[in-house]
């Protein structure tokens, strides 16, 4: 193999290039991203960043002395796949011929259906520019509306309360988190948010933004109407591959990946956020949004890139994701489904620290750490070997 | 020379935090026996060594998996960028000392206490 193009500068793409090298690949190298910035860490654009406590130049992910030897292809977008000579076309109208593909070109922020692009005051949460646009628009005292009760939506309205504006969030679900934790677990939480005094109104829909050219509220499906100055739209993502459509690669909620990362065409691996790999536990292909996705399956998916697909997928480590809320720690490592039993197994949920750990027919498959860091880290070790060994 | 606690208090395998300094120090016991000591705060982002993984000499950062090697402080594994300061180890008649760096310490950006 004597050209890989990496499409996507994110964790992930950057991780792929790294992994590349890592494993002798010495041949010419692209990395293609969308963005106009060299790789950064996105966790903290809803938290420090948001904050203030970190800048720009914080968030990069490559050392001073990093030298990947590669061509960097920035502020331009992947608009098509040839398979007939895996040649990437860009949006600038030039292309990319590579003997393999890399494809990590991550997610879009959910909008809501019919949203006014025109509405001033209104953001979604992705990229370093929406964050540097929505500091901007967190000014104390303000009234700030989320809709989506998700983690980032938390995090965001963590952030603000701490700014000081005043915050409400808005969930369609009963709970918030309830796909992710379950329900018990997602009401738990969601009680921090009302503990400091955050709005949480579950179990309604919006119906429509309001304003001229900027918002000022939020009409919900039960008749209600939030005053806004700022509304954060954190509704999930989907996963960026339209530009893969007509490619041949096979394409679902996601790349369709084998569980090594190998897509459906030859020399086309695909990881991060737009990849749903298939997981052998869950017995379907599963896309997963985390940071330690990102981190840990490219090294995987280049070996099978450059082995010709031959290299032995490797055993998966449960997903694990973190999210800092009002100055606590939450971290959550397996899966869980309705039917799962939760027990908690140290602390004290009212005491805002505790375990629980999740289990199906007596196996556990799941735990949630609340500033039980070290507790945390060993059930997550635990997980690792019983659903791996 | 700081002390930390009683030698029989950190069995092999185990840590201490040593929050009375700022910024905290972690305290190591290997499973081989040997005593280390780093600053406790991750170089990459807020969280306690004392908190992660110790295998060999080596420690995991429980939130992103960033690994150090103990001896030296170096990192063995990104997204960690900066070593961790190490610290000298002292066992006198059965309390482990701290002895302190006199070299400035790598802490993260946007750390702050979490006990808001």
């Amino acid at each position: 193999m004597r050209s890989v193009a990496v499409i996507g500068a994110s964790l992930a793409g950057l991780y792929a290039a790294r992994a590349l090298r890592d494993q002798g690949f010495d041949g010419t190298l692209t990395i293609v991203g969308s963005e106009r910035h060299r790789p950064y860490d996105r966790p903290p654009l809803s938290k420090e960043f948001l904050a203030g406590r970190m800048t720009e130049a914080d968030l990069a992910l490559e050392t001073d002395d990093e030298d990947l030897a590669a061509e960097w292809r920035l502020g331009v977008r992947a608009s098509g796949l040839d398979p007939r000579d895996r040649r990437v076309l860009l949006a600038d109208g030039t292309s990319i011929a590579a003997d393999g593909v890399v494809v990590a070109t991550g997610a879009t922020a959910r909008t809501l259906p019919g949203d006014s692009p025109t509405l001033e005051g209104v953001h979604t949460l992705r990229t370093l520019d929406d964050a540097s646009a929505l500091r901007a628009d967190l000014v104390p005292g303000r009234r700030l509306v989320v809709i989506g009760a998700g983690f980032i939506g938390a995090e965001v309205a963590s952030t603000a309360c701490e700014l000081g504006l005043g915050v409400t969030i808005v969930e369609t679900a009963p709970a918030p988190l309830a796909r992710a934790l379950g329900g018990e677990m997602g009401t738990a939480l969601g009680a921090l948010h009302e503990e400091r005094g955050v709005g949480l109104i579950c179990g309604v829909a919006v119906q429509a933004l309001t304003g001229g050219d900027r918002v000022d509220g939020v009409l919900l499906a039960d008749g209600q109407r939030l005053d806004a100055d700022v509304v954060l739209v954190g509704i999930g993502a989907r996963p960026e591959i339209g530009w893969l459509e007509g490619s041949g690669v096979e394409l679902g909620d996601g790349v369709l990946c084998d569980s090594g990362g190998g897509t459906s065409l030859p020399g086309v691996v695909a990881v991060g956020d737009c990849a749903a790999w298939f997981d052998p536990g869950l017995g379907r292909h599963h896309r997963v949004e985390h940071w330690t996705g990102a981190v840990q399956r490219p090294a995987a998916a280049t070996a099978t890139l450059l082995s010709g697909g031959s290299a032995p997928a490797p055993p998966q480590a449960p997903p694990y994701l973190w999210s800092d809320q009002y100055g606590m720690r939450i971290q959550f490592a397996g899966h869980t489904l309705p039917g799962d039993t939760v027990t908690v197994e140290e602390g004290d949920v009212a005491a805002r620290s505790f375990l629980a750990v999740y289990r199906r027919e007596d196996r556990p498959v799941a735990v949630l750490g609340v500033d039980q860091v070290r507790q945390f880290t060993r059930w997550r070790r635990r997980l690792a070997t019983v659903n791996t060994g | 020379m700081i002390p930390a606690c009683p030698l029989a208090a950190l069995p092999r395998g185990e840590a201490f935090r040593l929050d009375t300094v700022e910024p905290p120090i972690a305290v190591f016991h290997t499973d081989d026996g040997e005593l280390y000591a780093v600053d406790d705060t991750c170089t990459h982002q807020d969280a306690s060594l004392a908190d992660g993984w110790l295998e060999g000499c080596e420690v995991e950062c429980p939130l992103h998996a960033s690994r150090f090697d103990l001896r030296t402080g170096e990192v063995d594994a990104p997204p960690a960028k900066l070593p961790v300061r190490t610290h000298g180890v002292v066992v006198e008649d059965g309390t482990v000392y701290v002895v302190p760096s006199d070299l400035p310490p790598n802490l993260p950006p946007g750390a702050r206490a979490r006990t808001a």
